[in-house]
């Protein structure tokens, strides 16, 4: 109704989710304080945080499941209570549960249906071996074990042709070999322009697939951005005997990170390619035994540790 | 729509492979091949047909004991149905995925509902007309109105289950039900006191049976199916006013007003199930 008369958006400009100034009290306690974000079409968006930092509630809220206190979601161009908005999107939750009396097959069924897609019964069995489920199709789903629960939330999540995924802790059940397979999963939905929201501990996982990163603490955004940005600072670990006062004083020119022993670890700063030999021939000239030099980047693990034992601080 | 019928279909698949169907349909033969057994008892003690009024009046109590059997067999049911189709599903996480569907919450809760109103009034309809044939067949009576009786008793489980549903929004599965069937109780037993305070002459104890029947219809709906099982001549066994006291017979029929009344609580109580339940927190 309403539609003709809105102005036109872009669709590639057009975010597929936009947060901004999300909060959400239980009782006294604040399980969301305050939390923007954006994720656009064909991007692969990693949400990051210590347990109880409300990574699942901001989903929710996404979701149009969750009533926030203040703030607003736009999904899909949508405002998030409407159901409207959900249609094109799927969805695996943290804690996974599916009709126990129900078959595999027609789990998705229901869901097609629900989602109102246009999806052959061929397809849904295609769904279902990409998620290494094409042996249990008939079976009932109470009979599952924990990790084919969730390949079949996977399935869930993937079978309505969704432009955007929201994927709560997808491996937490997995065994390696369905760990990969979720990141090959998230690789080919982004090759389709498929958007994904990837809410996961397992920080490896996040490193490898997502473009961008999203770290929650405590209800609040505490750090966002590509993991080029994230990342930015490089370390680089010297094995040193002999190091002279002087050379201690060269040493905290830098930014020294940790020193055991003899072994010291320094941040660089990522833009600066002159700096590393310039530190070397330095230390060499103060008549430092220089046994190794290492390059080292900075994981996003010891980034995330980073950030968040400055905000406990 | 086609959202609300699948969900229909959804629960009453689940009811058909939870074995709920099952079991309802093995207590039913149960209890109709018993009432068989005591009818054709009845009759060969009376020797042959019943048509003394004094038998039609036995008849008419004992059919409508046996669908007070029935109704408190699809009343408990449904209630206890209700807790964990809808609070157990939102509290297992089961409902999260269907509900992040395109799904709005009240077409998602009028799914549900009319899949446990189809159970539940198609068993007291189904069992209830059983009986009814079982009788004819065993003594010859046969109710003078067996279709309204049996919508009726249809109603009755309707108005529980509504409840229920309400409960389920608000409080977990177990307490639902336990409260659903705990009312239901109450007002049965607060209709008996007040047809005792009505043949007693007592208004203050009369006025007992009124406004639990107001405030929770099942008893009253009760009253106006077993009125309309029963032989006409059945109140007349009974002095003046005494029939109102017997827990079996109804003394009257129900008036139009009354069921508006049904179907104005039912919409009532349905509507703040489904603002209760669009402001749930998943
Ligand atoms: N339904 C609820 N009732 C009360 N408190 C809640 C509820 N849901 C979440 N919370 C609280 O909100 C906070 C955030 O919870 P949330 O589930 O969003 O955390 P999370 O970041 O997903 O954590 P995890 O990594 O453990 O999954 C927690 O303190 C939690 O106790
Ligand atoms: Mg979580």
């Amino acid at each position: 109704m309403s539609n003709e008369t809105r102005t036109p958006v872009e669709p590639a400009a057009q975010p597929v989710v936009r947060c901004s100034g999300l909060r959400k009290r239980y009782g006294k306690r604040t399980a969301v304080e305050n939390v923007s974000l954006e994720v656009s079409r064909g991007e692969i968006v990693g949400l990051l945080g210590p347990n109880g930092a409300g990574k699942t509630t901001v989903i929710k809220m996404m979701l149009g499941l969750v009533t926030p206190d203040a703030g607003e979601a736009l999904l899909l161009g949508r405002p998030a209570g409407d159901p409207a908005a959900r249609a094109r999107v799927g969805y695996l939750p943290e804690l996974f549960r599916y009709q126990p009396w129900l078959s595999a097959a027609e789990v998705l069924s229901l869901h097609v249906k629900l989602a109102r897609a246009d999806v052959s019964a061929q397809e849904r069995q295609e769904c279902l071996e990409l998620v290494g489920l094409g042996q249990r199709v008939r079976d009932r789903v109470g009979g599952f074990s924990k990790g084919m629960q969730q390949r079949l939330g996977l399935a869930v999540a993937l079978v309505a042709r969704p432009e955007f995924v929201i994927l709560d802790e997808p491996t937490s059940a997995l065994d390696p070999l369905g760990r990969a397979d979720v990141r090959d999963i998230v690789l080919e939905l982004k090759s389709r322009q498929v958007a994904v929201l990837l809410n996961s501990h397992l920080i490896g996982e996040v490193e490898r697939v997502c473009d961008r990163v999203v770290i929650l603490d405590r209800g609040n955004v505490a750090a966002a951005g590509s993991l080029a940005e994230l990342l930015g600072q490089r370390e680089l670990r010297l094995h040193l005997t002999g190091v002279t006062p002087a050379a201690t004083a060269r040493l905290a020119e830098t930014t020294v990170l940790d020193h055991t022993g003899d072994w010291i670890t320094v941040a660089l700063p990522a833009d600066d390619d002159a700096i590393v030999p310039a530190l070397i021939s330095d230390l060499a000239g103060l008549g430092v035994q220089i046994h190794a030099v290492e390059p080292g980047r900075i994981t996003l693990e010891e980034r995330l540790l980073g950030i968040l034992r400055k905000a406990d601080q | 729509m086609s959202t609300v019928l699948t969900i229909t279909g959804l629960t009453l698949r689940e009811a058909s492979r939870r074995r709920v169907m099952l079991a309802l349909g093995i207590l039913t033969v149960l209890l109709l091949a018993l009432s068989a057994w005591g009818f054709s008892r009845l009759a060969a003690e009376s020797g042959g047909t019943m048509t003394s009024g004094e038998a039609r009046l036995t008849a008419s109590i004992l059919l409508n004991l046996v669908m007070f059997g029935f109704s408190l067999i699809a009343a408990l049911g449904t209630a206890f149905l209700t807790g964990p189709t809808l609070a157990g599903e939102t509290e297992s996480g089961i409902a999260l995925t269907v509900l992040a569907r395109p799904v709005r919450r009240s077409a998602f809760l009028l799914g549900k509902w009319l899949g446990l109103v189809t159970f539940g009034g198609g068993f007291v309809v189904l069992a209830g007309l059983a009986q009814c044939l079982v009788v004819w067949l065993t003594v010859g009576y046969w109710p003078p109105n067996p279709a309204g009786a049996l919508a009726l008793l249809a109603a009755q489980t309707t108005v529980l289950l509504t409840l229920a549903v309400l409960l389920s929004t608000a409080i977990s599965p177990m307490a639902s039900g336990v409260v659903a069937v705990g009312l239901f109780g109450t007002t049965w037993v607060a209709g008996v006191v007040g047809g005792l305070g009505a043949s007693l002459g007592n208004e203050a104890i009369a006025r007992i049976g009124t406004l639990s029947r107001i405030f929770l219809p099942t008893d009253g709906l009760w009253r106006g199916a077993m009125h309309a099982f029963q032989d006409p001549s059945a109140l007349m066994q009974f002095g003046d006013g005494d029939g109102e006291a017997f827990p079996f017979l109804g003394a009257a029929p129900l008036t139009p007003a009354y069921l508006v009344w049904v179907a104005v609580w039912v919409a009532m109580l349905w509507s703040l199930a489904a603002l209760s339940f669009s402001r749930k927190d998943l």
